[in-house]
């Protein structure tokens, strides 16, 4: 299980690369990156992200820890940047190997679940508008119910 | 204790982290007595629907008890991902 939390930029391919090769004897990898999302007006600037160092590391290793007892896996990945980013570029990725793909997808949309509402992690928006911390989504919060 | 503030509660309290001596026994007594404090404190606590908190490090709420905590931190629901 690897958990970086780091404000330098990361290659999201170059990741999946190395997390497949470890992943030997495995049947299924499946990753996921998300990236800065240009707002509809293309008027973002700038994304800044703050975390909580300390905390922001151990609620990821508790929720990876969750998901690697609940499902068969070979191993998780876990990346979250802070710091200020610029629109397009790759904000985090989770990856995770299994035997077989059903663990492998459930355990990634598990972990993206999570990261979204349980880790430490605030998002503030510069647009030509101004600044803004963005709020919460009862849905984010609502989407922990299913597991 | 040391209590940490992140996002808008820390921009609204205007520091990221203080030093607090408090004989609070949960954390909304500790609330209501840094919101007794000033008034920039009252605003950033005056809606804890809007508010998190974690006790040395880990998630926990408002009813929970301060004995042996050494670290409280209060900031907006989480919007990582």
């Amino acid at each position: 299980m690897r958990i970086v939390v780091d404000d330098a930029l990361f290659d999201p391919g170059a990741e999946l690369n190395r997390f497949t090769e470890a992943a030997e004897g495995m049947g299924a990898v499946v990753s996921f990156s998300g990236i800065v999302r240009q707002n509809a007006a293309g008027t973002l600037k700038a994304m800044e992200i703050e975390h909580y160092p300390g905390m922001t590391e151990k609620a990821i290793a508790a929720i990876a820890e969750e998901a690697v007892t609940r499902w068969n896996l070979g191993d998780a990945l876990v990346i979250h940047r802070y710091g200020a980013l610029e629109p397009g570029a790759p904000i985090m990725m989770v990856a995770t190997s299994a035997p077989h793909r059903a663990d492998a997808f459930a355990a990634a949309e598990f972990l993206m679940d999570y990261l979204k509402s349980r880790a430490p992690f605030w998002k503030k928006e510069t647009t030509s508008e101004g600044e803004g911390w963005v709020a919460a989504k009862d849905e984010d919060e609502a989407a922990l119910d299913r597991w | 204790m040391d209590v940490l503030y992140f996002a808008w509660v820390r921009e609204r309290i205007g520091l990221p982290k203080e030093r607090v001596e408090t004989r609070a026994a949960t954390v909304s007594e500790l609330v209501a007595e840094l919101s007794a404090r000033e008034e920039r404190y009252a605003l950033a606590f005056s809606d804890l629907t809007a508010l998190r908190v974690a006790l040395d490090q880990e998630l926990s709420d408002f009813d929970a008890p301060l004995e042996g905590v050494r670290e409280v931190a209060f900031f907006p629901p989480m919007t990582g991902g």
